[in-house]
């Protein structure tokens, strides 16, 4: 019997018809805003639309790679935001120079000396205490310490902020604090990762979505590190700003920055997906049962691409926050940024790169011009019915306008999930007959 | 004695009433995760539906309670669940039933409720506006101040007239439930499909109509706790995503497709939060004398302030998932 194996790995290549197709409407879907909007503001478009590719690229490989469902993209992404203002803003002196930074570093230290007391006590069984002696004693210690430590915290928090305002940025390059962002997005995402991936998908939604809003609270009611609902503007840009070589010039350098980020990501990405390792994921997220048995460690695989995904989320989350120039911990919405990028992710295709990255730049065009189109229906509709009914039209018409666009991320997410599963441009799958 | 009702307002009360609203809501979630096996976000959002109907009811006909002599929204509250009832039925027909014909894994679904929520939060904004509402157009909210008569308590138990129809309704409907699972044949069903549905199906179970009966279960109960929830503050539209996580622990801590362990989780959460914002420094003033100085000056004694209040309901969250993901009451599916 002969067993001629077909090359799978080496699939006949045809053109590309239904991508070329796709990318060049969308080219004329650019240049169309371009003729009609003015370069400045394209290109600014464009560049969020960059930021939202690395957001997408992430949850793709989530979502796509693995399966994971993370509902809470808006929490890795302030953080990401966050290290990006924190490590860019200019040192504050009134800060440095008072004796805060002291009292400051001495409430860490008891933080620390407080965790590693009670880690100590969760380990008492070892030299012979009795389980429930023990669990008694850290439950004890750690509610006691706690509380004597977030006291003082309050007091020296409560300090900076009447004495110096916030205690100021690091003033370091920009692209330190989207280095770091990334590194902290993704060891959020350890900690949830390593509760939830050993349990039904379900559970992690429910964590993601719980570890957004309170990411999002602490950055909002942390005054003293953030501002809170302040805001700090403006953060540097890691190229010329506009103030030095205009506006559009400015952008477009940003964009080629954000540009040459993506294509790094998407290389990378590319060659992670053919690699074995890639195989592998797709394997455990194909069939769990079949790839366990095949002797992959399913949780740490799991573990590493959700990792993977928050890192880049932070990163994301980063480079957009320094292109704002503004870190407002109140903008961070779920809708803005956990549902949009969903819905770019599964329009474009979860697990094509090539699909998410044109998802993301078609969906954030339509987004941006969804707000006028919405405006521009609702007084069609306030204008008819003046005329034919005679009813009055309410006065928060623009504000509730928008609320259309809620309604219309929502629809988009069902009909595509029903109808196109697999997006515009769906994974490419070799099927060995 | 002061701190002692201030400690009964501010904890026993407030934790009553959230912990109904959680375990009416968690009910509901939990059955539909016994049902239909995923985890329906859109949950928060049934409730802000079935508060917005009561209050578009009740701005209709803001006079009809006068005439029994019980509040307008009391009494649309019916209507409300139904047509809460009818919405979940309606949603389920038009986006979830596809997809299960389809065969998608549960995770599917629960980005489709997602979807759902969007939708619902949309229109309920577009209708309703951003700003909060009273459910109160026409009556007034009674608030009962009860004196206790004790030497030298000069702050009364305060209770408001929602409250206690919100503590009246939640053993109302958590009896019928009761009932309606272990008596009727229906309920019965309900819970062989729960166990095993292929041999619920294979029994001569209707399955149809064992979703449709769920839905409207859940759509009624979320109508009951929405609109408690509103009366009890005020009406505001974007009410459902600070529901969602408690909803979701609460039906996790009981044990998930375990409805009486909802509830017990919904009380679980509701006291914790609570508990967990209450300053407890306000407990050792009478105590202030006997103390050692530097506990008697610490000013604020409270776990987490109110702005982290939704860290309580995730802490549990993290908590059980990682000591008895099953729940307290060892749920059947985890």
């Amino acid at each position: 019997m002969s067993t001629t194996r077909t090359d799978t790995v080496a699939a006949p290549r045809r053109f590309p018809l239904r991508e070329v197709v796709i990318f060049a409407a969308l080219l004329v879907a650019v240049l169309g805003v371009y003729a009609m909007m003015g370069a400045a503001y394209s290109t600014r478009m464009l560049v969020e639309a960059a930021c939202y590719a690395i957001l997408a690229l992430g949850l793709t490989i989530q979502w796509g790679y693995a399966g994971q469902f993370n509902a809470g993209v808006m929490g890795f992404v302030a953080l990401g935001g966050f290290c990006a203002m924190f490590f860019s803003v200019p040192v504050n002196d009134a800060f440095w120079d008072s004796d805060l930074p002291g009292q400051l570093g001495t409430v860490l230290a008891y933080i620390v000396g407080a965790v590693l007391v009670v880690f100590g006590a969760s380990r008492l069984d070892r030299i012979g205490v009795p389980k429930k002696l023990r669990t008694a004693i850290t439950v004890v210690l750690a509610v006691v310490l706690y509380m004597v430590v977030i006291s003082a915290f309050r007091g020296v928090a409560d300090q900076i902020e009447s004495q110096a305002g916030f205690i100021g940025g690091l003033g370091l390059p920009a692209w330190v604090g989207w280095i770091i962002g990334g590194a902290l997005a993704g060891g959020v995402g350890y900690f949830i990762g390593h509760i939830c991936l050993g349990l039904r998908s379900d559970y992690l939604a429910i964590a993601t979505i719980g570890i957004a809003e309170i990411i999002k609270a602490f950055l909002k009611n942390s005054d003293w590190l953030t501002r809170g609902t302040a805001t700090v503007s403006p953060l540097p840009w890691p190229v010329p700003g506009p103030a030095e070589v205009g506006f559009t010039l400015a952008r477009a350098l940003y964009l080629s920055v954000t540009a040459v980020m993506i294509a790094a990501i998407f290389f990378l990405l590319h060659r992670a997906y053919h690699a074995p390792w890639g195989r592998m994921i797709r394997a455990i997220r194909d069939n769990e049962i079949s790839s366990a048995a095949m002797g992959k460690d399913i949780n740490k695989r799991r573990l590493e691409i959700f990792v993977l995904g928050c890192i880049l989320m932070g990163i994301g989350g980063a480079v957009l926050a320094s292109f704002n120039s503004l870190f407002d911990p109140q903008g961070y919405l779920p809708l803005n940024h956990t549902f949009l990028v969903l819905v770019m992710v599964i329009l474009g295709g979860p697990g094509n790169n090539l699909g998410t990255i044109f998802g993301a730049v078609a969906v954030y065009i339509i987004w941006l011009m969804s707000e006028p189109l919405a405006l521009f229906l609702m007084e069609l509709a306030v204008h008819f019915g003046e005329s034919t009914f005679g009813w009055d039209a309410p006065a928060s018409l623009d504000s509730r306008a928008l609320q259309a666009r809620v309604f219309v991320i929502g629809l988009l997410i069902t009909l595509v999930l029903r109808f196109a599963p697999k997006g515009l441009l769906p994974e490419k799958t070799k099927h060995v007959e | 004695m002061n701190e002692l009702v201030f400690f009964i307002n501010n904890v026993v009360i407030a934790g009553c009433v959230a912990g109904s609203i959680y375990a009416i809501g968690a009910v509901g979630v939990t059955l539909i995760f016994s049902i239909m096996r995923f985890a329906h976000f859109a949950h928060g959002d049934m409730m802000t539906f079935g508060a917005f109907m009561v209050l578009l009811l009740t701005t209709l006909f803001p006079s009809a309670g006068a005439a029994i002599g019980i509040p307008t929204p009391l009494i649309m509250l019916p209507l409300a669940m139904a047509l809460t009832a009818l919405l979940a039925v309606g949603i389920d027909r038009a986006f979830y039933k596809p997809l299960r014909a389809h065969g998608v894994k549960p995770i599917v679904m629960v980005i489709a409720s997602l979807g759902v929520t969007l939708m619902l939060q949309g229109l309920i904004r577009l209708f309703a506006g951003t700003g909060g509402e009273s459910l109160y157009v026409d009556d007034r909210k009674e608030i009962f101040r009860l004196a206790l008569p004790i030497e030298g308590v000069r702050v009364p138990v305060v209770i408001t007239e929602p409250q206690l129809y919100l503590f009246a309704l939640t053993l109302i409907s958590v009896v019928a439930l009761h009932l309606f699972l272990s008596r009727s044949r229906l309920g019965k069903a309900m819970r062989a499909m729960s166990d095993n549905p292929s041999l619920a199906q294979a029994s001569g179970i209707n399955t149809n109509t064992i979703v449709a009966v769920t839905w409207v279960i859940a759509g009624g109960l979320a109508a009951i706790a929405g609109t408690l929830l509103s009366l009890d503050v005020t009406f505001k539209p974007d009410l459902s995503f600070f529901l969602l996580l408690p909803i979701f622990a609460a039906a996790i801590v009981g044990g998930v497709g375990h409805p009486y362990g909802a509830i017990a989780g919904g009380f679980v959460v509701g006291f914790a939060e609570t508990l967990a914002v209450f300053n407890w420094g306000i407990l050792l003033r009478p105590f202030r004398d006997s103390l050692p100085d530097w506990l008697a000056q610490a000013g604020n004694l409270a776990f987490v302030g109110t702005e982290y209040k939704i860290v309580v309901p995730f802490f549990i969250l993290v908590a059980i998932l990682v000591w008895r993901p099953t729940g307290i009451f060892k749920g059947k599916v985890i």
